[in-house]
């Protein structure tokens, strides 16, 4: 009994794939179709990581600067600094004394001899802090700021964070665009196969009847509808996935060439394990989805005729 | 045993069928239903194989009520029986060994118990040897003979035709009542809607007489009112 199953398993893969294969143009166009409307969201997604990785991950590189005020010994700044590495998240404290800042400065400003006619220092102590990444949100950079800007021997707090948090915004943007691309294009091709499927039930309709009348359960009858689905699923994953890379392997060059103008190594990266997974995934789940939806709709109706 | 008790059928056009139709035929009986055209014989078949419901009455087939039968149950019962039409319903573009493979494919048989039975089957109707060859490249009554191939193979307790010969020259005719014959001779329950008194009077099977809907009589050879039908 469990061979007669598997064996009609096979035999409904295979008639599938045959009957696919009879009909290369038809088949060909459903493919193209479902291959672009899982292309986008695809590329959408290979854009985000792209952007992701252009922008050295900074996405989460906040610096919160502590200035102390002039007459606050180096001692107690890092004591202070001690203080600050024991909360909670931190990721670094650096202390940045007055002297090192001047040193700096007059290294790299070019005031070098302007600064020497200063009778003083003018530079105070400062404390780097960074956050660490998943401490890195608007309400805990706010949380941090008033923590740091309680201390008497602080004079400034300043959160450099107004750039990423817009870049972040930015990026999150573009993740619901892709999600609402995603169910909007996904919708798409659950509405591709399931008219390829009625259409392929009308085409059947007799076959049907008969294999009704010998005693064919619903999901008999239903399952080589479920293999076509799936494959069309599949293989317009397969599409996706290769014109994903197709247009990585394009861009790669220009790109890189443009990233080396501005003083950086970076390369284009195309669709990895995790993007074509999902992508393949998404393919069969809605190839299938759209064949059985199709199948429920469309099989209730014909029962054999006498 | 089938067991029809008072059974009604009325269409959704307001046409009835059947009405109050009361009978019984025996495990292993051939039983021939006459009558003229619209006498409500079809509906007696699409009732056993369960192809429509009654509007009132009980059916009991082989200890099953129909009535009660859900809609998941349907597929097994039908497994438990042959059905042969007029028009063979074959699937024209699958070799004969598919078409009459039919049947064990959709009950899960093994490749090789598959093979065997349907040789079996395609060698009782004569046709061993053109297994390969597709049904539009058969005559009509190879054909026929096909769809009765694909009716018993699957061993059916019951086995149901509808007018098997109406297509079919009286020589054909009366070889597929034989082919009828012999598998009543093996214990199965054979029903035969015919308006063919010809292949009635030759087999002398009982005979079932239906009328507007209503069982005329039973009898062991047809009744001389439908002589007058034919």
């Amino acid at each position: 009994m469990i061979a007669g199953y598997l064996t009609h398993h096979a035999q409904a893969l295979l008639g599938s794939i045959g009957r696919l294969a009879r009909a290369p143009l038809a088949t060909a166009l459903t493919v193209l179709v479902i291959g672009l409307a899982l292309a986008l969201p695809l590329a959408l997604a290979l854009f985000v990581t792209n952007a992701m990785n252009a922008t050295g991950g900074f996405t989460g590189a906040v610096d919160v600067s502590v200035y102390f005020k002039p007459e606050i010994a180096i001692a107690r700044v890092q004591q202070l600094a001690q203080n600050t590495r024991a909360r909670a998240g931190v990721a670094a404290v650096q202390v940045i004394s007055s002297a090192e800042a001047l040193m700096e400065f007059r290294q790299y400003s070019g005031f070098g001899t302007a600064l020497q006619a200063l009778g003083s220092n003018p530079l105070p102590n400062v404390l780097h802090v960074r956050p660490a990444p998943q401490a890195s949100g608007s309400a805990d950079l706010d949380a941090l700021k008033h923590y740091l800007a309680a201390w008497p021997e602080v004079d400034v707090v300043q959160v450099d964070s107004e750039w990423v948090l817009r870049f972040n915004a930015i990026l999150d943007l573009l993740r619901r665009v892709l999600g609402i691309a995603a169910i909007l294009l996904g919708a798409g091709v659950l509405a591709v196969v399931g008219n390829t499927i009625r259409l392929e039930i009308q085409g059947r309709r007799t076959e049907i009847e008969v294999i009704r009348l010998v005693g064919g359960s619903s999901g008999f009858v239903r399952r080589p509808f479920l293999y076509t689905g799936t494959l069309y699923g599949l293989a317009g994953a397969v599409l996706a996935w290769a014109l994903n890379g197709i247009a990585v392997l394009v861009l790669r060059a220009p790109v890189a060439t443009l990233a080396q103008l501005y003083g950086s190594r970076y390369t284009l990266a195309g669709p990895g394990p995790r993007e074509i997974g999902l992508t393949l995934a998404a393919g069969v789940v809605l190839g299938w989805l759209g064949a059985w939806l199709a199948a429920a709709r469309h099989l209730r109706g014909i029962e054999p005729r006498a | 045993m089938i067991l029809f008790e008072r059974v009604t059928k009325r269409y959704r056009n307001g046409r009835e069928a059947l009405r109050a139709a009361t009978f019984s035929i025996d495990r292993g009986e051939m039983v021939f239903l006459t009558g003229r055209s619209g006498a409500g014989k079809s509906t007696v078949l699409k009732l056993i194989a369960l192809l429509e419901r009654p509007t009132r009455g009980s059916i009991v087939v082989n200890g099953q009520n129909l009535g009660t039968l859900k809609s998941g149950q349907l597929p097994a019962y039908r497994r438990t029986l042959g059905v042969v039409f007029q028009e063979h319903r074959l699937l024209d573009d699958r070799p004969v060994f598919d078409n009459v493979a039919l049947p064990l494919v959709v009950a899960g048989s093994a490749p090789a118990e598959m093979d065997k039975r349907v040789r079996a089957a395609l060698d009782q109707v004569g046709l061993l040897g053109k297994e390969r060859m597709l049904p539009n490249e058969l005559s009509v009554g190879e054909q026929q003979r096909v769809g009765i191939a694909r009716a018993v193979v699957a061993k059916p307790s019951v086995l149901i035709a509808d007018e098997p010969t109406g297509n079919l020259d009286p020589g054909l005719a009366l070889e597929v009542m034989k082919l009828f014959k012999r598998f009543q001779d093996v214990g199965v329950t054979v029903i035969v809607a015919t308006h063919d008194l010809h292949v009635v009077h030759e087999f002398g099977q009982r005979t079932i007489v239906l009328d507007d809907g209503q069982v005329l009589g039973s009898a062991d050879a047809p009744l001389p009112s439908m002589t007058a039908t034919r």
